[in-house]
């Protein structure tokens, strides 16, 4: 188990610094730099010779080699020091930190929405011996997965907003203004959560195991929501540990369409503007959630099947 | 990106008949008669983008400066009708021949917010503060591109000196940029004032607070009573606080207002102006001085560096239709490669109206034949240039593409490449274009020195000496329009002339307001100045 462990972490160790150099490599393959983007001030009418953009790049320390840049950055931010945005002045962790609490409240709630939705259609789609109820309910994942979330946040501001007034269209402020926002966010993803979970229950409905269960006496009810479930849910964990980390980027989306702030918001304005402290800062922590959420899942698996913890043992000696 | 725009017209379009009920409804609630002025409430002011900084002195985007204008007095103001420069912190003001050195007077009484006087040793901190801050300050670094240094004359007056002519300095000390911070403001870093913090003006409104994309708010100053000459009332400004809402999306902007959770938004978008005509709101519109939406040529490219080329392109821009088709009445087709709203403006509408035929004459007379494509050649080298833009203004591309399909008719091929902000000065910079496509916003001619002259910007890449680099010159030597107007006028008819920038039509704030809010004024700059705004 600590072989285990020391493995899973030199891995995550891997995937944050692979991050880190892959973001400062795009950003810097990309023409123009986060200095250009914040001299385009062309409505605002400031015009720079080419003299003072140099001056100014020279400020924010874009004017060095790559590797000694590349060398600069990765060694503040081994000390958590991203450095400062180009385009605001403030620090890049301070940005992102302060960012993460609206952002992990959507994307929870979003999350808990998503398995409701997601476990919901399946097992009652899986469960129902109507057939016409269980083409509804298994049909509803594509349904929601084919729906741009930018038209349904519009269309649930439009009605519920602005037509019965009822949610607020803007801002973090209190719960009400997250369910909107949630809702938009877990359609996709449970949807993607159903579909696993439904193809799954009707795998195991044919295994032999299930018709055992039911031959000894087990209620459809306990063969479906016991037996089934937990071997199903071994997939579906998979998927959810996936799909829990594109909440993040879908966030992009629901942060702008609901006028949020939000490490969507800070990732898109920071991109726009080649922000590099900024996207950095952003990238290095989404990978950090990435890497924990799959440890997590990963250990949540020998709980599941005790096989799934002990075969890598053994195989190991 | 495109997809999601797609994604976003998709569903204004169907969300299109929902707002217009919702308008309806608000609409029923007619507007009682406003009556006078009055004090109290919190105005609700949607705007598109979240400022990058706060600080005045180093703010850039309209989305910045429409905030930052409330927080700080300038030493002049100026008449957003005329142009004339008018008195604020200071009363009177000199300059000398050559405009190297003017001398104002200031007001007495003037106090920042952290109780300090606005006095002549104040006004030489902020202005050595800004030449410090260097391309920090933008804009306010173009301004005082020759500033010398400032001396304290008594304690109500101050010099500033500088080392050429610098005629447009006048106009700039007008302007947010060059806004004055007390000297308690310099204690703190200037990213530390970019987020709020030691933002200490004399304005008529103090920051309260700020929250990163989501809002700032500003609250009224108390005892403030050296407002602009130019203001419709004196005192305390009227309302306590203004509430600006960072609202990205256009259509949540708009629907917001509707449904009342905004009293008022700022770029209103062509397709969502007709919701606000009557029904209890109101709009306010302004379009912005400078230099207007522009095809600028770099004339030693291509088939650009042919004038008869260039010509033919200014002739065969339909400006009316780009106007009637992709943006609403309330937008201009460009009359001068100034927009209207600027001083010293000339009036080439003449020069500019669409002359298909004549576009036609002059390619056909420079020896460009049209080809099986539709497209003239001549030598082997087609007519054809790419201009490069990105996405500031929403209209841009359905501009650029309708601007395409007119050039098609006189055999011209435009290609259009879309950049990022960055990518674009990038190019800009580099001098690899045919056209640049953007605006500028100055209320002052000056503006067109820093593109076009081949001391400063010189987008047409111009050789130096040109007559244009004289009319330049001239026009930034004196402070004196009746001296000033000729060689601004000189200035605007050489570049139609030549053909070195193909103007279209000028760039207009649009604020929608409910029947609630009033007054929501634009300053010479066309940005928002709500000193006289008030709720009902």
């Amino acid at each position: 188990m600590r072989r285990y462990l020391l493995r899973r972490v030199g891995q995550a160790v891997f995937v944050l610094w692979a991050a880190f150099t892959l973001s400062f490599l795009i950003l810097y393959l990309l023409p123009g730099d986060a200095v250009s983007a914040k001299l385009a001030g062309g409505e605002a009418g400031a015009s720079m010779t080419p003299e003072q953009v140099a001056a100014a790049r020279a400020e924010y320390g874009l004017d060095s080699s790559l590797p000694v840049q590349y060398l600069n950055r990765l060694v503040a931010a081994l000390h958590g020091d991203f450095g400062r945005s180009v385009a605001t002045g403030d620090d890049a962790t301070h940005m992102v930190v302060t960012a993460l609490p609206p952002t992990l409240a959507v994307t929870g709630l979003a999350l808990v929405f998503a398995v409701l939705f997601g476990g919901g259609t399946a097992l009652l789609g899986t469960f129902t011996r109507f057939r016409w109820l269980r083409q509804a309910l298994l049909s509803l994942p594509s349904l929601a997965i084919s729906l741009p979330p930018f038209w349904v946040g519009l269309l649930l501001i439009q009605f519920f907003s602005f037509r019965l007034r009822l949610l607020p269209a803007l801002g973090t402020q209190g719960f009400a203004a997250l369910l909107l926002p949630a809702i938009t966010l877990a359609l996709p993803t449970g949807a993607i959560i159903g579909q696993v979970l439904a193809k799954s229950l009707a795998t195991q409905q044919e295994e032999p195991y299930a018709e055992i269960a039911a031959a000894k006496g087990a209620s459809r009810w306990r063969v479906h929501f016991g037996h089934l479930l937990r071997n199903a849910a071994v997939p579906t964990l998979t998927v959810a540990g996936v799909v829990a980390g594109n909440l993040v980027a879908g966030s992009v989306i629901t942060e702008t369409v609901f006028s949020r702030d939000g490490v969507g918001r800070i990732t898109a304005s920071a991109v726009t503007a080649q922000d590099v402290p900024v996207v950095q800062a952003v990238i290095v922590l989404a990978a950090l959630v990435f890497v924990v959420l799959n440890l997590v899942v990963d250990l949540l698996y020998p709980l599941l099947d005790p096989r799934i913890a002990r075969t890598p043992e053994v195989a190991r000696g | 990106m495109s997809l999601l725009l797609r994604a976003r017209n998709a569903a204004a379009l169907l969300t299109l008949p929902v707002l217009l009920t919702a308008c309806a409804a608000a609409g029923t609630e007619q507007a009682a008669d406003a009556g006078p002025p009055k004090a109290g409430g919190v105005l609700r002011l949607g705007i598109s983008s979240a400022p990058d900084c706060l600080d005045p002195q180093q703010v850039a985007t309209n989305a910045s400066i429409n905030v930052a204008r409330q927080l700080v007095d300038s030493l002049t103001d100026q008449d957003p009708k005329t142009g004339e420069i008018k008195p604020w912190l200071a009363e009177k003001w000199e300059s000398n021949a050559d405009s190297t050195a003017f001398t104002f007077h200031l007001r007495s009484g003037a106090t920042f917010s952290d109780g300090s006087p606005v006095d002549a040793a104040a006004v030489k901190t902020s202005f050595d503060g800004i030449k410090a801050l260097s391309t920090k300050a933008q804009l306010g670094y173009g301004y005082l591109a020759a500033y010398k240094g400032s001396s304290v004359v008594d304690p109500q007056t101050v010099r500033l000196d500088f080392s050429a002519p610098s005629a447009q300095f006048l106009q700039a000390s007008s302007t947010v940029s060059l806004g004055v911070l007390a000297p308690a403001a310099f204690k703190k870093t200037p990213e530390q004032r970019c987020q709020g913090n030691g933002l200490i003006g004399s304005g008529p409104f103090v920051f309260e607070s700020l929250k990163q994309n989501q809002e700032i708010v500003l609250a009224k100053r108390k005892g403030y009573g050296w407002g602009s000459s130019l203001f419709k009332h004196q005192g305390e400004a009227y309302l306590d606080k203004i509430d600006y809402k960072i609202v990205p999306e256009p259509g949540v902007r708009t629907g917001s207002l509707a449904s009342g959770q905004l009293d008022a938004a700022t770029d209103i978008q062509p397709v969502d102006e007709p919701q606000f005509k009557g029904n209890g709101f109101s709009e306010n519109i302004r379009p912005n001085p400078g230099v207007v939406f522009n095809l600028h040529a770099n004339t030693t490219r291509g088939v650009l560096a042919d004038e008869k080329v260039r010509q033919a392109v200014l002739k065969g821009v339909d400006r009316t239709e780009v106007v009637n088709t992709v943006l609403t009445p309330n937008y201009k087709a460009a009359t001068s490669i100034l927009g209207s709203a600027t001083p010293l403006v000339s009036d080439l509408s003449q020069q500019l109206a669409y002359d298909q035929k004549g576009a036609a004459a002059l390619l056909d007379g420079d020896g460009w034949v049209p080809g099986a494509d539709g497209i003239r050649t001549k030598n082997g080298q087609r007519l054809s240039a790419a201009v490069v833009f990105s996405p500031v203004f929403n209209q841009n591309r359905s501009a650029l593409e309708l601007i395409q399909q007119q050039l098609r008719k006189i055999g011209f091929d435009l290609k259009i490449e879309q950049h990022t902000t960055a990518e674009t000065t990038q190019i800009q910079l580099s001098g690899n274009y045919d056209f640049l496509w953007y605006n500028v916003t100055r209320a002052d001619p000056d503006i067109l020195r820093s593109q076009f002259s081949t001391k400063a910007g010189n987008r047409s890449k111009l050789t130096p000496g040109n007559p244009l680099d004289a009319a330049l010159d001239a026009q930034s030597s004196t402070v004196d329009t009746a001296k000033r107007k000729p060689s601004a006028d000189e200035a605007q008819k050489l570049i139609i002339e030549h053909a070195y920038a193909v103007p279209v039509f000028e760039l207009t704030q649009v604020v929608a307001l409910s029947s609630k809010a009033h007054a929501v004024d634009f300053e010479a700059s066309s940005r928002l100045q709500l000193f006289d705004a008030w709720l009902s």
